[in-house]
C-alpha cells in the first residue's frame, strides 16, 4: 500500500476521500496528517507542472554553476539563503563536486536572466565565480515527460 | 463457394464474443470512460522496452529453439522459485508461449480426448470453453457465488465431476471477479480430486495481482504438484500484453507432448519479446511492486466508492477487477452496461459475458487513472439516481 505523502507527491488532486480510500485512513485522519505536515513544512506546497513552451509566454531558465567562498560558522547556508531569498531564484542546491551551488534562474528572456547573474549573483563578496547554462528544451521534469506521446493506434480487445 | 458447409464443425459452434456490438458503440464515442477493457493501462517499464530494443540493434532476430531461448526459461525457473516457491526444471518443464493464452491451448489440445470432459469454473475468461470444444471435448460449466466470494468450493466440484472428467480448470486470481482461491480452498479442492485422473489447468495470470496475501498455486500442495498445469505470463505482472509472452510449466511427460504442439503451429515465440522478457524476469520484480500499490489504492477507492453509491460488492483480493452486485437496479447485465454506456458514456462489461453465475454483476476494471475512475464513479451515480427516479415515476 502507497503512503499518504507517496500518493500526494504524484498528485496533489487527490480528494481526501481518496486519499482515504486507497491509504485505508479515515477522511479526518487524512486531513489531520495533511494539516500536521504542512505545519511542519514537511509538505511544502502544491504546484501544476507547466510546458510554458507550448504557451504564448516567453520563458527561460538557466542553470547555474556558483562557486563560493564558505563562512565560518555558516558553511553554505548563509551564502545560500542570500542567493534564494531572490524572486528570480527557482532552486538551490549544495553541490558535491567540481563547483558549490546550482542555482535554477528562471526569467521572461536571456538577457533578464543574463542582467540577475552579472548583477545580482555574481557580485555578492562570498561568490568567486559562475558559469551560467541555459536550458534549451526540457523533456521530463518531476516524472512528467513534456511533449504528448503518440497514441498506439488500436481496435478494443475483450480480455 | 458454400463456405457454410466446408467450415468446420466444431468451428461454426464456437460463438464469438457477444460484447462485439457493444465495443463498436463505444469505439464511435469520443468522451467515453472505459473500465471495459482488461489490460494494465502502464507502458512497458523502459528497461524491459530497452532490452528489446537491444536486441534488434544486436540483429537477434532469428527463431529461438521450440521451447524459448534457455536463458529464458532459466530465468523463468528462478523467478517462479522465487517468487511462488513452485520448482520446474528449465531443460524440459518450460515452454515459452505465444501468450498465456496459446498456453491454454496447448494444455487443452494435448490432454482432451473426443467426449472429455473439461470443469470451467464460472464467471471466467471466456477463452476455456470455446478452447475445450476446438479440441473435441465438453466444457462443464460450474457456477460460483458470490456468496463464497466466487471461490470454487469442493461441493461445487464434487457435483460436477462424472467419469468423463479430464481436466479441472481454476482461472485464478479471477477474471472478472477479482476472487482469489487460498491454501484451504485448494486443500479442499486436493481431497475432492485425490483418486482420480483429473489435471488441474491452472491459469495464474493475475498471480503477482493480488492483495494482504500471497498468491498461492495448486502446484504449491505436494498432492497436487504432479497433476497440475501452470500457466502464467508476462501480460498483467509487467504490463506487456502486445509483447504476446506467456509460458506454461508442468509434468515433463506431458510439455514434452505440448512442445510437439507448440513446434509445429508456432515455432517459437517472438524472438525479441524473449529477450525483453529475460529483463523483465532477472530485474522487474521492483515494477511489479510498484505497479501493484497503484492498483491497490485505486482498488480500495473503486470499491468503496461502488459500495457508498449502493451497488453491494465483495472485496475482491486479486486481478484488477471489482465485480458489483447491480440486481438492486432491476435491469439485467446487458441492459446496465447497454444503458449505462448510452447515458452517461461510461463502459463496464456486462458479467453475463463470462458465463452463467456472471448475470446480475457487471465487470469494473481499475486499471485505469484514478481521475477516471473518480469520474466513472460519479457518473455511475448519476446513472442509479435517473434510474430509480424513473422507476419510481413508472410504479406511481
Amino acid at each position: 500500500m502507497k503512503k499518504l505523502l507517496e500518493l500526494l507527491e504524484e498528485d496533489c488532486t487527490l480528494t481526501h476521500e481518496q486519499l482515504a480510500s486507497m491509504t485505508g485512513m479515515t477522511v479526518q485522519e487524512v486531513e489531520e496528517e495533511i494539516q500536521k505536515k504542512e505545519r511542519e513544512k514537511i509538505i511544502l506546497g502544491y504546484q501544476a507542472v507547466v510546458d510554458w513552451d507550448r504557451t504564448e509566454r516567453e520563458a527561460v531558465t538557466a542553470l547555474i554553476e556558483v562557486n563560493v567562498t564558505p563562512q565560518r560558522g555558516e558553511g553554505f547556508d548563509r551564502v545560500a539563503e542570500r542567493i534564494y531569498q531572490y524572486d528570480e531564484v527557482e532552486s538551490v542546491y549544495l553541490m558535491s563536486g567540481a563547483y558549490d551551488l546550482t542555482v535554477i534562474i528562471s526569467g521572461r528572456t536571456l538577457k533578464e536572466v543574463a542582467q540577475f547573474v552579472g548583477q545580482r549573483l555574481a557580485t555578492l563578496e562570498d561568490v568567486t565565480g559562475t558559469a551560467t547554462h541555459f536550458i534549451l528544451k526540457k523533456y521530463k521534469e518531476k516524472h512528467l515527460i513534456f511533449e504528448k506521446p503518440e497514441e498506439q493506434e488500436r481496435e478494443l480487445i475483450f480480455s | 463457394m458454400n463456405y457454410e458447409s466446408i467450415l468446420s464443425d466444431r468451428i461454426k459452434e464456437v460463438q464469438p464474443s457477444g460484447i462485439r456490438r457493444f465495443f463498436d458503440i463505444l469505439e464511435e464515442m469520443k468522451d467515453a470512460i472505459s473500465l471495459g477493457i482488461g489490460e494494465p493501462d502502464f507502458v512497458t517499464p523502459w528497461h524491459i522496452r530497452d532490452a528489446g530494443i537491444y536486441s534488434l540493434e544486436k540483429g537477434f532476430t532469428k527463431y529461438t529453439s521450440n521451447a524459448g531461448m534457455a536463458e529464458l526459461r532459466r530465468e523463468i525457473a528462478a523467478y517462479l522459485n522465487r517468487r511462488f516457491q513452485l520448482q520446474y526444471d528449465f531443460a524440459g518443464q518450460i515452454i515459452v508461449t505465444v501468450g498465456g493464452s496459446e498456453a491454454i491451448d496447448l494444455s487443452l489440445r494435448c490432454l482432451v480426448n473426443p467426449g472429455d470432459e473439461v470443469i470451467v469454473p464460472v464467471p471466467s475468461f471466456v477463452c476455456y470453453g470455446p478452447l475445450t470444444s476446438m479440441a473435441g471435448g465438453t466444457p462443464v460449466l460450474v457456477e460460483t457465488k458470490a456468496e463464497n466470494e466466487f471461490r470454487l468450493t469442493a461441493d461445487e466440484l464434487r457435483a460436477a465431476i462424472t467419469p468423463r472428467t479430464k481436466v479441472l480448470v481454476l482461472p485464478f486470481p479471477n477474471n472478472p471477479t477479482g476472487g482469489i482461491m487460498e491454501r484451504t480452498d485448494l486443500e479442499a479442492i486436493a481431497e475432492v480430486v485425490r483418486d482420480t485422473n483429473i489435471m488441474i489447468l491452472s491459469d495464474e495470470i493475475y498471480a503477482e495481482l493480488t492483495y494482504g496475501q500471497h498468491h498461492v498455486s495448486p502446484a504449491n500442495l505436494p498432492e497436487l504438484k504432479d497433476r497440475t498445469i501452470v500457466v502464467n505470463g508476462f501480460s498483467k505482472s509487467h504490463a506487456m500484453t502486445g509483447w504476446r509472452m506467456g509460458y506454461v510449466c508442468g509434468p515433463k511427460e506431458i510439455i514434452q507432448q505440448m512442445l510437439k504442439l507448440h513446434q509445429f503451429g508456432i515455432m517459437s515465440a517472438p524472438t525479441v519479446s524473449q529477450y525483453a522478457a529475460v529483463e523483465a524476469m532477472r530485474n522487474g520484480d521492483n515494477d511489479i511492486m510498484k505497479m501493484r500499490d497503484e492498483y491497490d489504492g485505486r482498488r480500495r477507492y473503486l470499491v468503496e466508492g461502488l459500495r457508498r453509491i449502493g451497488l453491494p460488492c465483495f472485496e475482491p483480493k486479486g486481478a484488477f477487477y471489482v465485480f458489483p452486485d447491480i440486481r438492486s437496479s432491476g435491469l439485467t447485465s446487458d441492459e446496465f452496461c447497454e444503458q449505462f454506456l448510452l447515458e452517461e458514456k461510461v463502459a463496464v462489461i456486462s458479467g453475463s459475458a463470462f458465463g452463467p453465475g456472471g448475470e446480475g454483476f457487471v465487470r469494473c476494471c481499475y486499471a485505469t487513472g484514478m481521475k477516471d475512475i473518480a469520474e466513472a464513479l460519479t457518473r455511475m451515480d448519476n446513472f442509479l439516481t435517473n434510474l430509480r427516479k424513473r422507476q419510481a415515476r413508472a410504479q406511481g
